[in-house]
């Protein structure tokens, strides 16, 4: 297949960045995106030009790191998938595909389609940990847990981090990750202790980092390669209440 | 938003409820009317009750379009760089229209309190027969300020959908079960009410009151 490729390009933080277009022929249809644009850069090379920088690490779907705006879709056109799973055959001989970096004020570009997550790990700083040494694995029946509860929990947990519901909402919130952060361990017996001081703190880091509020759009979950439900949001909003309302969880009361 | 939200909502039943007693008959709809002014005597003074709810009403308009413009505000902050090339995939008209339609349902506002409440833009304002303000407002060759209703409470509509669901959400419901009946409650919820406020101008539009 032929394609048409229109990158974001931005040397530094500084730069104002355009998009550029580039003609990529020969693409195979099993290649992955990444490999894609593994074939451009090397072109590129070649031709001394600048590579286009892209996070990309595993390539296995698991490890959060591509965060590529494709076609205006966060990951591109298939749902459930990375842009590193995400294969040439979605598209068609022809096409022309844009490539932008995400946006928002909270993940600026350092280059090209980098951007800097720091802001999720300063939400993750504020609370989304366990606080007690908990050791290895426990034996799996020492503290039992609701199957219900246990699938929740693993469906937030699923969360990898990348920032394609930031990158989606409408909103640029990131109230999706917070949630998935949170909730993964107030279902568990294990995140009860630290529950509602943890909630607090994280939504605060949240609106610290500059990512707008939530209004219950949707666009995050259909965005999310995990598939991390949208009503994970609703058990973090129940938490906040409950934390902003109970007194016996502040300390020297 | 949710808080305020309810009470809005609280209202609109309250106030769809009386818009149907026009089908009671003019005596029967004047006497409610009036009856209104009355409300809460003798503990209050006469209109007293009604101005405290006007009171409450206009806190809660005004504390609903704070919250939602700090949101706004905050929105357009978090994403200073705009996408060159954007695609919704969650198809949800009724979220995405909240900030408009909540502009437009403002402006309805303040012309449905001149026109009926006031009098000033109605053809009849006459405080002491509001069945006839009503029939006179609604007439057949007035058939664009029915439309420009119409147009208000289908918008009303949609900012009940989003906004009835988002309400249950943001004060804590948390299971799929409860999000897909959530869903159809606030679906059920807006088509109701709709259909409760738009029946009346085409009641008064077909001759059905007059």
């Amino acid at each position: 297949m032929n394609l048409t490729l229109r990158i974001w390009r931005q040397t530094g933080p500084e730069d104002k960045g355009r998009m550029v277009t580039y003609p990529v022929p020969d693409v195979s249809p099993d290649m992955s995106f990444l490999e894609m644009l593994d074939v451009l850069n090397e072109r590129l090379i070649l031709d001394g030009e600048e590579p286009v920088a892209f996070d990309h690490d595993c390539r296995e779907g698991i490890c959060g790191a591509c965060s590529l705006m494709i076609n205006g879709e966060a990951h591109g056109p298939q749902r459930g998938t990375t842009a590193c799973q995400l294969h040439m055959r979605q598209f068609s001989d022809g096409e022309t595909i844009d490539i932008e970096p995400w946006r928002a004020r909270a993940f600026p570009v350092v280059k090209d389609l980098v951007v800097n997550r720091n802001a999720f790990d300063k939400i993750i700083a504020a609370g989304g940990y366990v606080t007690a040494p908990t050791g290895s694995a426990p034996e799996a029946h020492s503290t039992p847990v609701a199957k219900e509860d246990a699938d929740a929990a693993f469906s937030a947990a699923a969360c990898i981090g990348c920032g394609a519901c930031v990158a989606a909402c409408p909103n640029g919130s990131g109230m999706l990750f917070t949630a998935a952060k949170v909730t993964q361990l107030s279902l568990l017996p294990q995140g009860q202790p630290e529950r509602y001081t943890r909630v607090i703190g994280m939504v605060d880091a949240h609106d610290e980092a500059g990512f707008g509020g939530c209004t219950n759009i949707g666009e995050c979950s259909s965005a999310c390669p995990k598939g991390i439900p949208l009503n994970t949001i609703g058990r973090l909003n129940r938490d906040y209440l409950k934390a902003t309302t109970k007194r016996a969880g502040t300390p020297g009361s | 938003m949710a808080v305020t939200g309810i009470l809005l909502v609280l209202f609109l039943i309250v106030h769809m409820l009386g818009n149907l007693k026009i089908f009671t008959g003019e005596t029967s709809f004047d006497h409610y009317a009036h009856w209104l002014r009355d409300l809460g005597t003798p503990l209050l003074p006469t209109t007293w009750y009604l101005w405290i709810q006007r009171a409450v009403l206009t806190v809660a308009v005004l504390a609903h379009i704070g919250a939602a413009t700090v949101l706004a505000v905050r929105a357009r902050a978090a994403r200073p760089v705009a996408y060159a090339h954007r695609r919704k995939i969650h198809v949800n008209y009724a979220a995405r229209t909240m900030r408009w339609g909540g502009v437009i349902i403002l402006l309805f506002v303040i012309y449905h309190i001149l026109d009926l409440t006031t009098g000033h833009l109605n053809p009849q304002g006459d405080a002491a027969n509001p069945y006839g303000n009503v029939v006179a407002d609604f007439a057949p060759e007035r058939w664009y300020v029915t439309l420009f209703y119409t147009l208000a409470i289908v918008t009303l509509g949609f900012h009940l959908r989003h906004g009835a669901f988002s309400a249950f959400r943001s004060l804590g419901q948390q299971t799929p079960k409860g999000e897909r009946r959530a869903r159809a409650a606030a679906l059920v919820f807006a088509v109701v009410l709709c259909a409760g406020y738009l029946v009346v101008p085409f009641a008064v539009l077909t001759g059905l009151v007059a």
